[in-house]
């Protein structure tokens, strides 16, 4: 079983997201090799909800698409264990809403999560005072439930980081997902009071969009996601994507690694 | 660990993401800081009277009550309220609230429209800044409560994404907040979202039921036997039903929107056709597929349009304490003509799903036994959109 620590032992981890099932699962399978090959530490793989409240335009699109080709969770897991048994290697996350797990029941989630070798999951809208009734559940299964602390967390950061596991997702940003020309938040001091707290690794997500923005941040943090300019290639090029994701992911390591 | 007040019975919770929780939590110290204190009751109590025309009447519906032959029909006139209807009460509140919290800017989602005008009328009143979100469809069938609005001096955002109805306008108005906290307070308009919502909007409706005990007492030096009011998130429904919850031998009905029928794809019967999920910030009962998907749902009334409900009704459900039943869009229009012309009253085609069932009760309850129906908004709006219902060609 693959393990969320080990995301952040090549150096700065580079987290890339992909919303599955937008133009297709083969497309996003394919996507997921594409990344491994090109030397991403972690795949969030977003499972799409009909109303995703804490997402940007990019997200919100490609959820949609998804969702209208008949995208389902248990295809979503279906396809990541046809993954495996092909190869697949790298950590793995999914990164999802509250009602489409607790829906698929809870228990039955975590177990396929383990079942297709998923080591995390992230929630955003689960936040510290309800985590517990999933939490408690993903963690005896192993898995790690993401702790999220964002711009407006101050007093809450050594709280929530103190029962977090896996790593921090630090938000760098208010208001939704998508890619942002500025990051403002001084995300040095937030993973300073990260640090103080506990030794965990953080990773800093929400407006980061290029290589450039991604060694700025790097240097503040123990890794970097990227998800809406990730997704906004794929609705560019959608099932010619492949190469552009490649070299999109190529870049950001190697922009992060210097 | 989930804050035991946020809770009705599993209901409820405050399932938003880490970048809202301070301005939740900040929000709910205000308001306990607020709710008992002299002088801002004082200051909500003297808008109430002097600009929102409360006390609102409780009307012996006379010619209704011989007509149906049964029992005997109170209407709550929360549609003689300024702007219109029971959102007022809310916005007050919370407006009062926002202000002594140094909150600049007021946003809102709408269905109706209702609710966007009475936040864009108080805004104009405290002089603040205000932003309604509003599906595009919904912009569509209620074009004059859009340019009230405008009118007023808001921003109405025509929202263009899912089903471009309330659902989605809640969906926006959520993303706006979560990039503007700090001078924004985000007001929402029914007994839904994360806590303390569900409980600051019911307390601020609760005014009804108060007002309803108060005026049954002097009318009928009693409790009636029934209070219904439709249910789309719940406000007016939980305004009306707070202060009898305890008084176990007042039956409480919420009418929820059944659209083309339960057993179709197009409504928005939530009680009737929904299951337990997690959304909008609450765990409540919605409308969803069997991939926990949110349903798509119908009515004809944009207020009552909404794929969830307030997760305090979902405890009254659960525990048997009220009882919720479906009324369709043919029963809602035919009950909003129905009170046109028998009391010369026009309701908004919201608060004509009540009627329709005060309609059905009615004749099957003794003549001794009292109903209240909580008229919750009037229905100059609806004129326009009923008359092409039914056939006509009459755009506003």
């Amino acid at each position: 079983m693959s393990n969320v620590q080990d995301v952040f032992n090549h150096g700065k981890a580079f987290i890339p997201f992909v919303t599955a099932g937008d133009f297709g699962l083969d497309l996003t399978e394919s996507l997921l090799f594409a990344i491994q090959e090109n030397g991403a530490d972690l795949i969030e793989i977003g499972i799409p909800f009909s109303d995703p409240t804490a997402e940007g335009p990019v997200i919100q699109d490609a959820s949609e698409r998804a969702l209208k080709l008949g995208t389902t969770p248990s295809k979503i897991i279906e396809m990541v264990k046809h993954a495996r048994t092909n190869g697949l290697t790298i950590p793995l996350a999914f990164m999802t809403y509250a009602n489409p797990v607790f829906n698929f029941g809870i228990e039955n989630f975590a177990k396929e999560c383990v079942a297709c070798d998923v080591c995390a999951v992230i929630i955003p809208e689960v936040p510290f005072e309800e985590k517990h009734e999933m939490s408690d559940i993903f963690e005896s299964y192993g898995i790690s439930m993401i702790s999220l602390i964002a711009p407006t967390s101050h007093d809450r950061i050594k709280m929530i980081v103190s029962e977090a596991t896996g790593f921090i997702y630090c938000v760098s940003s208010m208001g939704v997902t998508g890619m942002r020309n500025k990051i403002t938040t001084n995300v040095g001091e937030m993973v300073n009071l990260v640090k103080q707290t506990k030794d965990i690794p953080c990773a800093i997500g929400f407006g980061v969009s290029t290589p450039e923005q991604a060694k700025e941040m790097a240097q503040y943090a123990d890794g970097v996601i990227i998800g809406s300019a990730i997704v906004n290639i794929v609705a560019q090029h959608g099932k010619d994507s492949i190469p552009y994701v490649s070299d999109f992911v190529k870049a950001v390591k190697m922009a992060i690694t210097d | 660990m989930s804050n035991p007040k946020s809770r009705f019975g599993i209901h409820g919770g405050q399932y938003v993401p880490e970048t809202l929780m301070n301005a939740i939590i900040e929000l709910e110290s205000a308001y306990n800081k607020y709710k008992d204190d002299p002088q801002f009751n004082a200051e909500l109590t003297d808008l109430l009277n002097n600009y929102a025309n409360r006390p609102s009447l409780l009307y012996y519906a006379e010619n209704m009550t011989k007509n149906l032959g049964g029992a005997k029909i109170y209407l709550k006139r929360e549609d003689l309220n300024h702007t219109g209807s029971h959102k007022l009460n809310n916005v007050l509140g919370q407006a009062l609230l926002a202000k002594k919290m140094g909150k600049t800017r007021l946003i809102a989602e709408t269905g109706a429209g209702q609710h966007g005008v009475a936040t864009a009328t108080i805004a104009a009143l405290f002089g603040m800044e205000c932003e309604i979100f509003m599906g595009e469809e919904d912009t569509k069938r209620q074009a004059l409560n859009v340019y009230r609005m405008k009118l007023l001096g808001a921003k109405v955002n025509s929202i263009k994404d899912g089903t471009r109805t309330l659902k989605d306008a809640v969906n926006s108005a959520m993303r706006d907040w979560a990039s503007r906290v700090e001078d924004t307070h985000y007001l929402i308009g029914s007994t839904m979202g994360p806590y303390p919502f569900p409980t600051i909007v019911r307390d601020f409706q609760s005014v009804i039921s108060k007002e309803i005990k108060q005026q049954m007492m002097e009318k009928e030096g009693r409790l009636p036997d029934v209070v219904m009011a439709c249910v789309g998130g719940g406000s007016n429904a939980m305004g009306a039903f707070y202060n009898f919850i305890e008084d176990t031998s007042v039956r409480l009905i919420g009418c929820e929107a059944a659209g083309k029928g339960i057993d179709t794809d197009l409504t928005a019967a939530t009680m009737s056709t929904g299951r337990v999920g997690i959304f909008h910030g609450m765990k409540s009962y919605f409308c969803q597929d069997e991939n926990g998907q949110i349903a798509p749902v119908y009515s004809i009334s944009a207020g009552l349009d909404y794929p969830g409900v307030g997760p305090e009704h979902s405890y009254l459900k659960d525990i048997g304490r009220a009882e919720y039943v479906a009324i369709t869009d043919d029963e809602a229009v035919n009950a909003f003509e129905y009170l046109s012309r028998m009391e010369g009253i026009i309701p908004a085609i919201e608060s004509s799903h009540a009627v329709a069932y005060a309609m059905k009760l009615a004749p099957t309850l003794d003549k001794d036994k009292i109903i209240v129906v909580n008229l919750s908004g009037r229905g100059d709006k609806d004129v326009a959109a009923i008359a092409r219902y039914k056939g006509e060609d009459l755009y506003e």
